[in-house]
């Protein structure tokens, strides 16, 4: 059983890379990969945000919106999965604002940092994406959890790594119009290649 | 045209070429590449956004003035989510096998900073009727994009375009061979790079 999760984790680490083969997140991920420490902040942030975020909307789809689930309640014909959208943008703004107060009182430094960034965690595609796929694919509440961790310790390995590489970058003669933007498509276009290396590793 | 004044002539034409949201605002390339893998998701994929877009930059100039700051992102929230449930299930039941395709990346409207960015930085500020043809013109600026990259990766994953065969069975024959790395992630990274870079030369515009 343990072999599940952790295939289900390093799945969602390296194989299906939910930035790099997904695209999920690429907004944040373009604007805060500059430097190595706010991107270590950020990653850090979506790995903890999805950690939570995952269980929590599966609990409230599978009790709440999925159909037939409020039959506990004397609903048994109701189907409000429609509301999905809606409410899982809900649930992940009050863990964003949960995230940044935490941030906020016990490290300033990184809260200063990471600016006006951490509210754009609730607008974070990867966020909301991690929860619609765990409906999608129809996990169980250990399998959302592993995946929202896995998913999210993807995510920051991606940009921790690509911050390295545009660390390094500063210093290489980039054709002018190529700086910025265009670079770092190709360079995410490398590191996707390079991630796709792990696809076909089953434990 | 002179049914459009200069200026909301402005707001659609700029952001198709000078201040496009993806190669130059950097907006809302996170639900961009998914889909791009063929044209015919591409192009219901761009119909969606330009629905939601602008639809959502007018409703939000409407309410602009009885938004109370403090909680506009969440209100921008739900107006936006709103719209795009309603994409959804209007995807869902006129074309099933695309929305199927489509899986998760409509949902994912809501998180597309395009959305978001415009609401805030535009139709807070504006009337309806500009930030409606603002919404329009960022919509096909992306969708332009959108559609850029999925004819490159089709042609050169599958060699066919909208579905039909455009690379003749002659030249498979004589050994051309469909480019497989387009068809996975990496090819929409490097095919959005040159875009982007090829835009930005013939823009003129330049990066820091």
């Amino acid at each position: 059983m343990l072999e599940h999760y952790i295939s289900l984790a390093t799945k969602a680490m390296f194989v299906e890379n939910i930035l790099l083969a997904y695209f999920l997140g690429m907004c944040s991920f373009l604007a805060i990969s500059k430097k190595i420490d706010t991107s270590i902040g950020l990653g850090f942030a979506v790995v903890f945000v999805l950690t939570i975020t995952s269980p929590a909307n599966w609990a409230i789809h599978h009790y709440f919106l999925q159909e037939g689930a409020l039959a506990w309640a004397g609903f048994p014909d109701v189907d409000l999965s429609f509301l999905n959208f809606i409410v899982f943008i809900a649930v992940i703004a009050a863990m964003v604002q949960l995230v940044e107060m935490i941030l906020d009182r016990f490290s300033p430094t990184l809260y200063h940092n990471l600016g006006i960034f951490l509210p754009l965690i609730a607008v974070n595609c990867s966020i909301l994406g991690g929860s619609l796929f765990l409906i999608e694919r129809e996990y169980t509440l250990i399998e959302s959890t592993v995946f929202g961790f896995g998913s999210g310790m993807g995510w920051f390995l991606a940009i921790v790594s690509m911050a390295s590489i545009r660390h390094r970058l500063r210093y290489s003669n980039v054709p002018h119009k190529l700086r910025g933007l265009g670079i770092t498509m190709l360079l995410t276009g490398l590191l996707s290649m390079a991630f796709m290396a792990f696809s076909g590793i089953d434990l | 045209m002179a049914l459009l004044s200069k200026k909301s002539k402005k707001a659609i034409t700029d952001p198709l070429s000078t201040n496009n949201p993806i190669t130059l605002q950097v907006l809302g390339i996170c639900s961009a590449l998914a889909v791009t893998v063929k044209m015919d998701t591409a192009v219901v994929m761009t119909l969606a956004v330009v629905a939601v877009l602008s639809i959502s930059n007018t409703l939000i100039a409407l309410l602009r003035n009885f938004i109370p700051t403090k909680v506009r992102i969440i209100v921008q929230l739900s107006v936006i989510a709103s719209l795009v449930i309603l994409t959804d299930q209007v995807l869902k039941a006129y074309m099933y096998d695309i929305s199927k395709q489509l899986s998760v990346f409509v949902g994912l409207i809501i998180t597309n900073c395009i959305v978001m960015g415009r609401a805030e930085a535009f139709a807070m500020q504006n009337t309806p009727g500009k930030s409606f043809l603002d919404g329009l013109g960022n919509g096909l600026g992306y969708g332009g994009i959108l559609i850029a990259v999925s004819f490159f990766r089709e042609i050169l994953g599958s060699g066919t375009l909208y579905g039909f065969q455009i690379i003749p069975d002659a030249a498979y024959s004589a050994g051309y061979e469909n480019m497989g790395l387009m068809v996975l992630s990496p090819g929409a990274f490097v095919i959005l790079g040159l875009i982007v870079w090829v835009h930005r030369i013939s823009a003129n515009i330049e990066e820091e």
